[in-house]
């Protein structure tokens, strides 16, 4: 961490006229001061760690996973001069999902697979390599990986950048020397399991999670020792109690959620072996109750009539103690998932009035088209409004806690439904949102797909001639596909919406003290817009199509950049491959109907983007 | 200059195919999966192996293989890259690529201990509400085997237990473990595809019931036997009907290689 970064790390916490006398070890280091705030915020708007001030050192650029900076030299007034500064190539086209890491004059890339980690010197022009380290994880690794083989970044701590390889290990690399400092194999591709998303740091632990769900495997959430990678516990989202770390210190909120053993009684047999329910998502973190918190995907095996009852812990949001790993609450998003809704999204930790006096909250954009808001400390469910065309259930029951689902678009095997909206790849996917305190208003990357539930095709998987159904998603009502959602949490409503007609918004986001929203789009144009009204301030077209999420950071002159990932892929962008045939209805898991045209507009890339005034 | 050596290189080819008649052709390359008993591995055990090694001695061509797990995107990233230019057995019906004619037709089947005399081949026994089925689930898209629809249907997924379809792929015989735990004891029966049935039933110590599932009421979505073809790209009519005709002419010894690996024929 240069000097400069630190003095703004300790001016900010002098804001909040607390803990100054704290050395600050940020990231993966001590506790933030409680309450910071940031110049310009809205009314009462307090968050939970500090957020981005000059460094991007975690893959949200904070615990909170606001995706806010408070970097104000880019602003709505100047945006318009905005312009590359520097590019350069991953070398692999393949969906760059995730975001580079900036830190101490350095960016930190990671590829999609083979996952290798680039060091890019800023102090230099032109995208200096200072070195790469190559992983090589096991190339079977990509045969397994559902839906591209993407990587959604690196976290920094302890001199090093620890990440997830797509064949289930995790790497620690020594921030100078590009060296190898461990390597843990944490989950088995030979059982199905990959991984695709971002450890955190949380003081001397890694946590991270693993995917899979579609292939059966069981779902976790792990801890590693961040001086030498050893694991140091597991908890699992199906199953016993003591497998799930639900224990004496655990109070669901809503009744559906208590009881024992539910990880086993909420299935048939022993189906919650084959549970899903993993972790692919972000992780959050509270450093004031020492609380994580993340979703879980869609329950396993896909097809609802083979698993009769809730199926716990399956698209659930957790409130873990990140020292033990012990729940301390869980909310069950949907029970009996028929659609493949993950709850894997962010869970964006803001404490703020709400309702009439201060709450700390959750805020948690759902793939069910619904933003959930939840009482952090107790997993009470306060809001549940829809944010995109919705129909599987027209409401939430507030004091159950409960989906007010329609039957008639739940899915069964063999029968037809149709016009179910969202289509399974959600209202939004894994891509995240970012939230302004200084506007309270939440930026969410959605999309208006909806889908058919049809037929039954003959297909084989490993020599076994299968049944599937033939799931065809498409455009929902309103001639659009994709919107940038401004949600404004404190009353629960859309505030705007700017509108992407082709394609889904499946980029990620990135709020700015400038008032300056950035994202981008699968036909690769990337934006700027008025954090207030949504307007359109500044576009700039790149090689191929944005599904990255945008950070910003000070460079070594001192002057604001913004950066991002362009590189179309992932589960709807894989259709732009040249080797995905548009006229496959079954590639990319039925999403071609939606994505039909993408190819037409955009190509796989693999570039780093930095733009500058 | 160069185009001359490019026109001499031709002429070349040309006449060393002409001179060295049909072994100079292309070889076969067969798309496998190195690991995928008893259908195929990399040391050529598998029945797909003993058939692929058929037909390459019978059209005089070579016999390579590309090896790829059979996973998502097999297709696409053997056969539909050019890697390989046939999958051995794929169900006639599939739709990503074009059939040769079928070469087999096998079924699902029950498989239990012959000393448990269970001797159920319906969905529909009364004695199933009371027995633990075996089957294997794949979680994959919307994906099932056609056994847990019709459990499902019966209200009879208490008594299913689930074995991943991909099983521990760092075994050799990733598969097995369904078959094994109907030895053991683990279950009470399991309904398998006929192929990995049969040849497992022949290699477990414990003597098993292999009986395949009978037809089910016509309003159900489901079905139980399947007719198997091998899968050429779409495009490929000149490989298609090279293997229709061995396929045609050589049906006898395919079909013993398959009784010999205790495939159940329909």
């Amino acid at each position: 961490m240069s000097a400069r970064n630190v003095l703004g790390v300790v001016a900010l916490w002098c804001i909040a006229a607390t803990a100054c006398h704290r050395k600050s070890d940020l990231p993966g280091g001590g506790l933030g001061p409680q309450h910071a705030s940031v110049p310009g915020a809205a009314p009462a708007v307090h968050l939970v760690s500090e957020v981005s001030t000059g460094d991007w050192s975690m893959p949200a650029g904070d615990y909170g996973n606001l995706r806010y900076s408070t970097l104000d030299t880019i602003k709505t007034t100047n945006v318009m001069n905005l312009h590359v500064v520097t590019t350069f190539s991953t070398g692999v086209p393949h969906g760059h999902e995730g975001q580079p890491l900036v830190f101490g004059n350095t960016m930190y890339v990671v590829t999609p697979f083979p996952n290798n980690l680039i060091a890019v010197d800023l102090t230099k022009p032109g995208g200096a390599v200072k070195w790469i380290y190559e992983p090589h994880p096991d190339s079977r690794a990509v045969g397994i990986a559902c839906c591209d083989v993407v990587n959604r970044g690196a976290s920094f701590g302890d001199g090093k950048i620890v990440y997830s390889l797509l064949d289930a290990t995790v790497v620690a690399v020594d921030t100078e020397t590009g060296k190898e400092a461990w390597r843990t194999r944490v989950g088995d591709i030979n059982k199905g399991e990959t991984f695709t998303g971002a450890p955190i740091v949380v003081k001397d632990r890694v946590l991270v999670g693993n995917s899979g769900a579609e292939l059966g495997v069981r779902g976790y959430v792990a801890a590693l020792d961040l001086k030498t990678g050893r694991e140091l516990w597991r908890a699992f989202n199906t199953g016993p109690d003591t497998d799930v770390k639900i224990g004496a210190g655990f109070h669901a909120f809503y009744a559906k959620d208590q009881g024992k053993d539910l990880g086993v009684t909420s299935w048939p047999s022993e189906q919650w072996k084959l549970g899903g329910s993993t972790v692919w998502g972000w992780i959050s973190y509270d450093p004031e109750t020492n609380l994580f918190f993340y979703g879980t995907a869609n329950p396993g095996v896909w097809n609802p009539d083979l698993r009769p009852g809730d199926n716990k812990w399956s698209s659930t949001i957790f409130a873990r103690d990140a020292e033990t790993g012990d729940a301390r609450w869980a909310y069950q998003v949907t029970a009996h998932d028929s659609w493949d809704y993950d709850e894997i999204m962010e869970n964006i930790l803001v404490d703020m009035d709400y309702g009439g006096r201060p709450r700390k909250l959750i805020v948690h954009p759902g793939r069910t088209g619904f933003v959930y808001i939840l009482d952090r400390e107790t997993g009470e469910l306060l809001s549940a409004e829809t944010y995109e065309p919705t129909n599987w259930a027209s409401g939430y029951d507030l004091k159950t806690g409960k989906a007010l689902e329609d039957p008639a678009r739940q899915t069964h095997f063999g029968t037809v439904t149709q016009g179910i909206c969202p289509s399974s790849t959600g209202a939004k996917d894994v891509i995240p949102s970012a939230f302004s305190p200084r506007t309270g208003l939440l930026y969410i990357p959605a999309h208006n797909t909806c889908m058919d539930y049809e037929g039954i095709e003959a297909n084989y998987i490993a020599g076994t001639p299968y049944l599937g159904a033939d799931v065809k998603m498409y455009p929902g009502p309103g001639g659009y596909q994709g919107e940038l959602v401004a949600w404004d949490v404190a009353h629960n409503r859309k505030a705007w919406g700017a509108k992407e007609d082709k394609f889904p918004v499946y980029s990620g986001v990135l709020a700015t003290g400038g008032d300056v929203v950035f994202y981008g789009t699968m036909d690769g144009w990337f934006k700027a817009v008025d954090a207030r009204t949504g307007t359109e301030l500044w576009k700039f077209h790149v090689a191929s199509g944005i599904v990255a999420n945008p950070i910003t950071y000070l460079g070594p002159d001192g002057k604001q950049y913004v950066a991002v990932y362009s590189g179309i892929g992932g589960w709807m962008g894989a259709v732009a491959f040249p080797e995905i045939s548009a006229d496959d209805p079954y590639a990319a898991l039925g999403v071609v109907g939606a994505m039909k045209d993408i190819k037409k507009y955009t190509a796989a890339g693999s570039t780093v983007y930095v733009f500058g005034l | 200059m160069c185009s001359v050596y490019r026109s001499v290189g031709t002429l070349l080819t040309i006449w060393v195919a002409l001179a060295a008649g049909p072994i100079a052709q292309s070889p076969l390359r067969v798309c496998g999966d190195p690991n995928n008993m008893p259908f195929s591995n990399e040391r050529g055990d598998g029945f797909e192996n003993r058939i692929a090694k058929l037909v390459a001695r019978d059209l005089h061509r070579r016999l390579e293989y590309f090896w790829l797990p059979q996973r998502r995107g097999f297709i696409r990233n053997s056969l539909n890259a050019r890697r390989c230019d046939v999958v051995m057995g794929i169900p006639a019906q599939y739709g990503l690529l074009q059939p040769t004619k079928s070469y087999y037709r096998s079924a699902y089947v029950f498989v239990s201990r012959r000393d448990r005399h269970l001797d159920i081949d319906s969905f529909d026994a009364p004695a199933l509400a009371r027995l633990t089925v075996g089957i294997q689930m794949s979680g994959d898209d919307y994906n099932n085997p056609p056994a847990a629809q019709e459990l499902a249907s019966r209200h009879l997924v208490q008594n299913a237990r689930g074995f991943t379809i991909y099983g521990d792929y760092s075994r050799p015989d990733p598969q097995r473990e369904i078959v094994d735990a109907v030895a053991d004891g683990r279950v009470d029966l399991a309904v398998v595809w006929g192929p990995l049935a049969g040849y497992y039933a022949q290699h477990v110590s414990e003597p098993l019931v292999v009986r395949p599932v009978a037809a089910v009421a016509s309003s159900s979505s489901s079905r139980f036997t399947f007719d198997i073809a091998m899968g050429v790209r779409r495009d490929d009519t000149a490989l298609k009907a090279a293997l229709d005709d061995v396929i045609t002419r050589r049906g006898d010894v395919i079909r013993h290689i398959l009784r010999a690996y205790g495939v159940p024929l329909r």
